[in-house]
């Protein structure tokens, strides 16, 4: 099955349970980088990255293994109501 | 539904056009509700143009038709924790029965089986006397549960008013679909300005066609707007002045009812807020109060609210106050903001009050870029927008702080502490 290219998988943060454990950042060190004070950030600079299909195996391993759950991949488009 | 004009229909002053804020008053001057309001609202709304008041601007027709599933919750939020913001508290006050009969138009449409009204502690008695009268007039069909809502600024956000209601602290959490899809408890939810609502009751009698009679036609009506500033209150307590004026009025316009006839008296108006941004003097000709009319200067209307520096004020030292203010009421729940803001408050500072130079601006910028859009809510989004526009607005000024002067003043910013007009204190 293809996925749409309108709708890729992307990489979520609930920033009210990150901590900046940083786990995420050492399994997808091509999506993420550490801030100053050790929080995931996007290297494309994006508030939900997206994850190249080449990554998604670390992307969910990184979701099964943050220490806080914060993490959660997300597939369906947002229909963008504020 | 007709959308023809009605003899009775209000014009300028529409949600204001009611002699007091009780029942019979509020039914003298607009009639009672339509008893199929409700019934067709959506396309009546989509005709009309009405969009959000609450800041987002999001089309009302469109967010209740997105409102589909079962046992939905409606919630009119009051919540108005933006500090140069009044309008929400004026309305519910002066014509609490027009957002009390939007809230049930709105409670009809979605087939809610909970509403809410969430508004401020001081607020509550007031609603609470306008909910029994109406329910000694058997009006509602819902009972209307109040929910108060604390004084902070974070506090009407969504998921703010979301977590408030299902009895939690007053504090955004984390979404990945919206609280039309699920809200309250999972439940579908409706969350709506109570500006809104008001807007909502006077369509639902009135007609699509009266509410476009006014206002930019990219985004007609009325809006409320909350005044203040202005070049007689340097120091002094801000006061502020809420109008209904129509959508797409001129800057311009708006200053001259806070007695600025000379733009020169300005050294920049400030829209939207304390999540808005500063449109410096030469910019404020020519921009109206519309998404439309601000697009070009990057701005937008907001929640209506304007604020007036005066010229003898330095915008930087301004905004450092504000983002000082805005690190002190981030939720403190996710760590970018908890540690950007106040790193970000702190370089302002700097900006306003010690030498400026390259690498104080560059890290001023990357500490911007750090903070944008790395929260569950939207507070480093739009404290990110008040830093940048400030650095947009006031580069001249910044110019001038490298070589130790200020355009507020024309003299040295340094000295003995901190210079008195280097301390608006007009919050």
């Amino acid at each position: 099955m293809r996925t749409p290219p309108t709708s890729p998988t992307r990489l979520h943060i609930d920033w009210t349970r990150c901590q900046g454990r940083g786990l995420c950042t050492e399994l997808l060190p091509r999506l993420l980088d550490r801030d100053d004070w050790g929080y995931p950030i996007a290297r494309d600079r994006s508030s939900e990255p997206a994850v190249p299909p080449a990554a998604l195996s670390e992307a969910r391993t990184a979701v099964d293994l943050c220490p806080r759950l914060a993490l959660s991949l997300i597939t369906d488009v947002n229909p963008g109501i504020e | 539904m007709t959308t023809s004009r009605r003899t009775g229909a209000p014009t300028t002053q529409r949600m204001f056009a009611a002699h007091g804020p009780g029942l019979v008053e509020h039914h003298q001057r607009f009639g009672p509700l339509p008893e199929s309001a409700g019934t067709a609202l959506v396309p009546v709304l989509d005709r009309s143009g009405l969009t959000g008041r609450g800041g987002a601007g999001f089309p009302a027709g469109r967010k209740i038709a997105s409102v589909t599933g079962r046992r939905a919750v409606v919630i009119g939020n009051g919540a108005e924790g933006e500090p140069l913001s009044h309008k929400d508290a004026e309305l519910l006050s002066r014509a609490p029965h027009l957002v009390l009969d939007g809230l049930k138009v709105a409670a009809a449409a979605v087939s809610a089986e909970k509403v809410v009204l969430y508004v401020p502690f001081r607020a509550v008695p007031t609603i609470k006397a306008a909910i029994s009268e109406r329910s000694s007039a058997k009006l509602d069909r819902h009972r209307v549960t109040v929910v108060a809502a604390p004084d902070r600024f974070v506090a009407g956000q969504e998921s703010a008013v979301v977590r408030r209601v299902e009895g939690g602290p007053a504090l955004p959490r984390d979404q990945t679909v919206p609280p039309s899809t699920s809200g309250v408890r999972g439940r579908p939810t409706l969350v709506n300005n109570v500006e809104t609502l008001a807007h909502i009751a006077l369509i639902a009698r009135y007609g699509s066609r009266w509410f476009r009679s006014l206002g930019d036609p990219s985004e007609p009506g009325t809006m409320l707007v909350t005044l203040s500033g202005g070049p007689t209150l340097s120091g002094g307590p801000t006061p502020h002045s809420v109008l209904e004026v129509p959508t797409g009025t001129r800057l311009t316009d708006l200053v001259g009812h806070l007695g600025v006839t000379d733009l020169r008296a300005l050294r920049a108006v400030l829209v939207g807020g304390y999540h808005g941004s500063w449109i410096p003097r030469e910019m404020v000709t020519g921009a109206r109060l519309s998404r439309a009319g601000l697009a070009h200067l990057g701005a937008s209307p907001g929640a209506g609210i304007i604020h007036a520096l005066p010229a003898d004020q330095c915008g930087l030292a301004r905004t450092a106050d504000i983002l000082g203010y805005l690190a002190g009421e981030s939720a403190r729940q996710c760590g970018p903001c908890r540690n950007g803001l106040p790193q970000l408050a702190r370089l302002f500072d700097d900006l306003a009050y010690r030498r400026v130079d390259d690498r104080l601006l560059d890290e001023v910028r990357r500490m911007i870029d750090l903070i944008d859009g790395r929260g569950s809510c939207r507070h480093p989004d739009g404290t990110a927008r008040l830093a940048r526009s400030a650095l947009d607005a006031f580069a001249s000024d910044i110019t001038h702080h490298r070589y130790g002067r200020c355009e507020a003043t024309l003299t040295s910013v340094y000295g003995t502490g901190r210079p008195r007009h280097h301390t608006s204190g007009s919050r």
